[in-house]
This record gives structure tokens, sequence and C-alpha cells, in this order.
């Protein structure tokens, strides 16, 4: 009897260690993201997080645009349209190509709001429809968008864009029209069911794995530990904005 | 002085002209929006009483719309995604009614009324599922759902 006991102890202990390091070693950001990312639908964003991303140019393939495209199909811009010029068609995330003239090393990398903790467009607006949730997401409430443009020319990074004419059949994840400032708000919906933004996704989901997301307030979460680790440089450190989008190997 | 004939007279005409938008709206009997889906729940055929509903939507949507927006509560309670999943339905042939139209829940009262709302420029008028086929079918150049190529 007893002896089977020890068995038992023997047994679930084993198991538990097992399953704690395979847990670890198939896939640690995914499990920390879940833990971390924990929210009911009636909380609100809360200070405790910040979200952010870290994007490694070296992994980010030149010649792909998945994160384009998976932003496009989220959000539902890119298309519709018609009337716009190629200058004044919303742009949330663009693909850009980096050339060093003394090397000719080219890099390649994604570009959208870098989610400022002092965010520039944020100080200038004057109705405070744009914004930065508690969590750290920068965004436009269109509720009170008046379309002045203001935030568009504080952005440093060239991250807004503007809607010239009147929409239809957009998601109802992210409603967009005519008159209204808007740019990348991290997939806000996405962040709040405990999901990856969906160029994050797509980057994982191409093999590329360019893209973390993940808690900055959170010292063991992924891109926490990463950052630490290897660092990460801000696009216009110079500005002193504590940018929440992060990039290794600029 | 007028006559009493003259007063008669005039009172005639002015009673007939207070008459006549009455007379002419007879049968009228006000906005037909169309059935929603189904019942909130065996006890309340809406979120709200139908009263309180009719006089107060904008409030609530209002409320819920800046806690969505901005503090990031996703409760489905009072948001107008659920409003236009439950009301806004396909008619006999499977077609759906766009903003606009008497046929659509929102603007059969809102035609009536005379009351513009901007609702409809960010969001959708349709439920996604509906939404969805109209995105990859409309348009040829669609780079969203469907119309990916």
């Amino acid at each position: 009897m007893s002896n089977s006991n020890h068995t038992n102890t023997y047994r679930r202990k084993f198991l538990a260690q097992s399953a704690a390091v395979a847990g670890l070693a198939i896939a640690p950001g995914i499990i920390l993201n879940q833990v971390a990312h924990a929210k009911s639908d009636a909380d609100k964003a809360s200070s405790a997080n910040r979200w952010g991303m870290l994007i490694d140019t070296n992994k980010c393939n030149k010649g792909c645009t998945d994160c384009v495209t998976a932003c496009k199909t989220e959000n539902a811009w890119g298309a519709g349209e018609t009337h716009s010029s190629e200058e004044q068609q919303a742009q949330w995330i663009r693909k850009v190509t980096i050339t060093d003239k003394q090397t000719g090393h080219v890099q390649s990398l994604p570009l959208m709001c870098q989610h400022c903790e002092t965010a520039p467009c944020v100080d200038v607006c004057p109705t405070g429809a744009s914004m930065k949730r508690e969590d750290g997401i920068v965004q436009v409430d269109k509720h009170i968008c008046i379309g002045c443009r203001y935030c568009m020319m504080a952005c440093p990074y060239k991250a807004r864009s503007f809607i010239h004419e009147k929409l239809e059949l957009q998601k109802p994840t992210a409603p967009r029209g005519i008159g209204t400032v808007e740019s990348c708000n991290m997939c806000a919906h996405r962040v709040d069911k405990g999901q990856d933004p969906a160029c994050v996704e797509a980057c994982s989901n191409a093999q590329h794995g360019a893209m973390l997301f993940g808690d900055l307030k959170d010292a063991n979460s992924a891109i926490s530990i990463e950052l630490k680790k290897h660092g990460g440089e801000q696009i216009r450190a110079d500005l002193g904005l504590n940018t929440g989008v992060r990039y290794q190997g600029l | 002085m007028m006559s009493f004939r003259q007063f008669a007279k005039h009172l005639v005409i002015l009673v007939g002209l207070t008459a006549l938008p009455i007379l002419s709206n007879a049968g009228d009997l006000g906005p037909t929006p169309p059935k929603a889906k189904m019942n909130f729940s065996d006890n309340s055929k809406c979120v709200k009483p139908i009263a309180d509903i009719r006089r107060n939507h904008m409030e609530l949507l209002k409320h819920k719309r800046d806690e969505t927006m901005r503090e990031g509560v996703r409760t489905k309670d009072n948001s107008l995604v659920e409003c236009i999943d439950c009301h806004v339905t396909p008619n006999k042939k499977g077609e759906y009614a766009r903003f606009g139209e008497d046929e659509h829940f929102c603007s059969s009262c809102h035609n009536y009324a005379a009351v513009n709302v901007d609702c409809f420029d960010c969001h959708s008028d349709l439920p996604e599922d509906a939404a969805k086929i109209l995105r990859s079918s409309n348009n040829p150049h669609n780079m969203t759902e469907g119309g990916k190529k």
C-alpha cells in the first residue's frame, strides 16, 4: 500500500515536472501571453499593462507583405476607396525598405503607429479624439474626430491617414468612415480578447516570426525578456516619445 | 365688422385646413420597422422595455460606445453590433435593406421622424454575415476576405 503511494507521488511529480518543461519548451511566448492577456469582456483596459511590439528587421522578409494584407483583411481597409488617389488612400501599416548607401545593405520593415507614450498626435488633438488607452494603445475616437488632420501633421512616423470618401460594409470591429482620421490601433479588439494583432499572427503564420507582441510592463513576457536580453531601438529615439513599437537590427 | 355669415365661412375654412393633414394621413399607422430575429428573453422582447428603448436607445448606445472605444469594455450589453445583428433581417427573398431605405430597421423610424443619424457613416448597417458576402462580391479590387487574390 505504502509502496503504491510512493509510486503515485513519484508519478505525480514526474508528470507535473514534464508538463511544466513541455509547456516552457514548446511555446513560452504563447503561454506567457495568455496569462498576460487574461482580461474578461467587462474589464477595462488597465494601466497595469502596456502593449508593445518588437520587430526584428533581420527576420523580416523583403518581398513579404503578409502583415499588411492581414491588417487589410482584419480591419477592411485598402479596398473600396476607389475615388481617393493613392496618396489619399488608407495606410494603417506599410512595408518600408531602407538602403544603407555606404554598404548597400538593404533592410525591410513594417511601419505603423508606434504607440508612443507621449504621443504628439494626442497632444495636438483639439477635441480629445486622438487618445491613448490606459494600456498604451493610441487610437482615434472617430465619434468626436472633426477631421482637422492636425494629428497627421504631428505624427513623425506618417502613420495616420484620412478617409476622403463615403465607405460601407465596414467590419463590426473596425468602424471607419468619411471625414475622420485613422491609424493602427494594435487590433485593440483582438488584444481585448487575448489575441495577438493580425499582423503579428500573419508574420508568425508565414514562419518569419519577425514580430513579437506582448506586455512591456510584465517583466516575464516574451517581449520584455527579449528586450532586456538584446535591446530594441526606437525609430527617431531622439524625439523621446518612448514608443511601444521597437525594432531590432536597424 | 364681420357679418355672421362671413365669420361662419372663415370658421369652416379654418377647421377644414386644420383637419386636412389629419385626414390625409388617415390610415398612416406610423413607421413599420421589420421584426427582430428573436425575443431577447422569455420575459422581454428587447434588452429594455420597448417604450424605454424607443425613447432612450441613443443614450444607451452613446454610453456603451465610450466604454468600448475608450476603455476597452467588450460586453454585449447595449452594443450597436448586437442591435444590428438582431434587428437587421433579410426579407422573404433573402435580401437585406440598406440604411436609408424604409425597410431597414433603423431608417424605418428615422426616415419617418426625419431624424438624421451618422452612425452608419462608420458602422456597417448590416450584420457581418451579410456584409462579408457583399464585401467580396461588390468590389473587384477587394483585398479583404473572400476577395483575396
